[in-house]
């Protein structure tokens, strides 16, 4: 049986658009808070990623940053991550949903405990920060055996060789990171050219979704509506920051962003 | 889990870049493997390379001044009585610390790969100045991160970086110390790294910038040889080898020459920051028992919770403030050639008063730590053992902390 990772993709192919991801982080604000906005931002979202919090992430910018210390300071733990992958699940059942992480995290529950846990809460992929191709082989392999789609990335400076290992290396889904740059960063690639090296991915093996991640916003999505999938993280973020400072509610305000960014790509 | 004998240490690693199987690796962004991969080659080519070799040596000789002195702390050792201490006093090196080494070298490949910009870290602010020195020297634009905390707390190094030209990014997250200017720095380097070129300030983060360090500091065993020959005709039977460790570059670098020595000849000491007396907070993970963990790009033991959260830290020395150290010197705590103790920030405050009353030197806060372990263990030691510290820094940049702590001086 397809994947549900596969299932969502195919299901946006047919309406002709890309699929939506989104990018939260659990616990941010709060634990209830989180699974409230994943609820709700999941029936716009084709598949949602769920970052759950490191302390030293070195690959990300600003908005994730501070995020993931709020969430942290809230005193969420890697359990509470996986509860609200749960329950989230309980209420999804279809929707896919992507834990994402640095691999220290993954290294202190133990390899093998953190994939079953996640196969128990019924975790769809796992996206590893810094567990780049070839490290990452045989945890992906375990990944695989579980059913658990491991997510590769592949980047600007990835070359050609090593681009064809990656890919026949990976599962249902790729992840091309759209320019040099942490999470957060402004899109300094004009979309012709991503979507240039995009293709290049994709021709290699068109069974993969390819999506593209990282300078995505509300302003920039709809020019690379082309690809498999798009995924906004930072843009979440911010907006989760401006309405604590504002006192609004984050549910209704991420929501409507989520919704306006999946109207921009249909 | 063990040593290779005639093999460099930063090369015994295995093909994934882990030392004893355990400690080291890269564990990086795909963003930054390509950088790593060019730069790990270019080494690979530059350290054979005779050309190089020579305008290293150049450098080393003429610019960072070799050899730093080898002498007797007589007053020290008779005030204490039992075993010889002796000092290498590598804070006479341009600059003022063993950091020019590695900042050195990292200038010439950054030159050598045809990248004009160079980023590093700096905690206690040595490796920014030598950095941005280096980077002034061979015509290169210089930016240094460093944490909000340590700008504050090491002026003295921070107007020497600003002098030679350098940008200093200040970094406001976390603890706002060494482990927080680290991250930013490799996050800078992700979205530059075309054009360029990394320098990290100790023996951590991903493999190849181990290597690149210790390959740098591994001068000063390489002239203490040299000088123990020349003292006392061969090399004593009973030497003991005490070094501070934040990340251990100059730990290393004091040891490379000697590691295949058995250890009863040669006694390897690293001694870490134990942080205030009174803190639960310190920067000592191999002497207080840390986990393995994954921090900047390598495995090796750091202060962590059981979930992986990496620990804040605390130590007067902002150099020895970090939470991770080498692989290299997990691997030497594991095959026990070396071993590992703490000193507190009290410990250290008494070391220095005591050495530089005797003494004409003016050893940093982290080399204070290693001569309170030289203290601790000399008056029951025999008269013909000799121990050798590291003075691999010099106090001009702790003024405003030393007043603080000790009143006028
Ligand atoms: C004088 C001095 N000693 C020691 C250290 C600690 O670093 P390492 O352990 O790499 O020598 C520093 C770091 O800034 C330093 O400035």
């Amino acid at each position: 049986m397809a994947s549900l990772i596969n299932q969502a993709f195919k299901k946006a192919k047919s309406e002709n658009r890309p699929a939506l991801l989104t990018y939260t982080v659990a616990g941010d604000n709060t634990k209830k808070k989180s699974l409230e906005i994943l609820k709700s931002i999941s029936n716009y979202a084709d598949i949602c990623e769920l970052g759950f919090p490191h302390n030293t992430p070195i690959a990300d910018g600003g908005q994730i940053q501070t995020s993931a210390y709020r969430a942290i300071n809230n005193g969420i733990k890697i359990n509470d991550v996986f509860s609200v992958a749960k329950d989230f699940k309980k209420s999804k059942k279809t929707k896919p949903i992507i834990l994402m992480g640095y691999y220290n995290m993954i290294f202190q529950y133990n390899e093998n405990k953190f994939i079953e846990k996640c196969k128990n809460v019924k975790v769809d992929g796992l996206i590893v920060v810094d567990l780049p191709y070839p490290e990452n082989k045989k945890f992906s392999n375990k990944c695989k055996r579980k059913g658990i789609n491991f997510i590769q990335l592949v980047s600007p400076t990835t070359s050609p060789n090593r681009l064809k290992k990656i890919i026949k290396d990976s599962h249902d889904m790729i992840y091309y990171i759209s320019m040099l740059s942490t999470t957060g960063g402004k899109l300094k690639v004009v979309p012709k050219k991503i979507l240039e090296r995009y293709s290049k991915i994709k021709n290699q093996n068109k069974s993969k979704n390819v999506v593209i991640g990282f300078g995505i916003t509300e302003k920039t999505i709809k020019s690379l509506k082309k690809a498999d999938g798009l995924v906004v993280g930072s843009a979440i973020c911010k907006e989760i920051s401006n309405s604590i400072k504002k006192r609004q509610n984050p549910v209704t305000n991420v929501t409507n962003i989520v919704k306006r960014l999946k109207k921009k790509i249909t | 889990m063990k040593l290779k004998k005639g093999i460099s240490l930063i090369d015994q690693h295995d093909q994934n870049g882990f030392w004893g199987n355990k400690f080291g690796g890269s564990f990086i962004p795909e963003t930054l493997k390509k950088p790593i991969e060019d730069l790990t080659n270019e080494f690979k080519k530059l350290r054979k390379d005779k050309k190089f070799i020579k305008k290293r040596n150049f450098y080393f000789k003429n610019y960072i001044g070799t050899p730093t002195s080898f002498v007797k702390l007589n007053n020290l050792s008779n005030h204490l009585g039992g075993a010889q201490i002796w000092a290498k006093v590598v804070s006479e090196a341009n600059g003022g610390a063993h950091k020019i080494y590695n900042a050195t070298v990292h200038a010439l490949i950054c030159k050598a790969m045809g990248k004009k910009y160079i980023v590093g870290d700096t905690g206690a602010g040595y490796a920014g100045k030598m950095l941005s020195m280096a980077a002034k020297k061979f015509g290169l634009k210089c930016k240094i991160f460093m944490g909000a905390k340590d700008i504050k707390r090491q002026k003295p190094n921070c107007d020497a970086m600003k002098k030679n030209g350098a940008e200093i990014v200040p970094v406001y997250s976390g603890s706002q110390t060494l482990v927080d200017a680290v991250s930013e720095c490799m996050r800078y380097w992700v979205s530059n790294c075309d054009n360029t070129h990394m320098c990290v300030g100790s023996t951590v983060g991903p493999n190849i910038f181990v290597k690149i360090c210790g390959w740098s500091t591994a001068q000063i065993s390489r002239e203490l040889k040299v000088q123990l020959k020349s003292k006392f005709k061969k090399i004593p039977n009973k030497i003991k080898l005490i070094n501070c460790v934040g990340g251990g570059s100059s730990a290393y670098g004091f040891w490379s020459e000697f590691i295949d020595y058995d250890k009863k000849q040669i006694e390897l000491i690293g001694v870490e920051a134990g942080g205030p007396k009174k803190s639960k907070l310190h920067a000592a993970p191999l002497s207080r028992g840390a986990k393995l963990g994954i921090l900047h790009g390598a495995a090796a033991y750091c202060c962590q919770n059981n979930e992986g959260q990496i620990n804040e830290t605390e130590s007067i020395s902002a150099g020895l403030d970090y939470p991770s150290v080498s692989p290299i010197h997990c691997f030497l705590k594991d095959t026990k050639r070396a071993r590992y103790t703490y000193a507190t920030d009290e410990d250290a405050l008494n070391a220095y008063q005591l050495v530089t009353k005797l003494e004409n030197i003016n050893p940093s806060l982290e080399p204070s730590h290693a001569f309170a372990e030289a203290i601790k263990i000399a008056p029951k030691l025999s008269k013909d053992t000799i121990i050798i510290v590291n003075s691999c820094g010099d106090a001009k940049k702790d003024r405003d902390i030393l007043r603080e702590r000790l009143g006028k001086k």
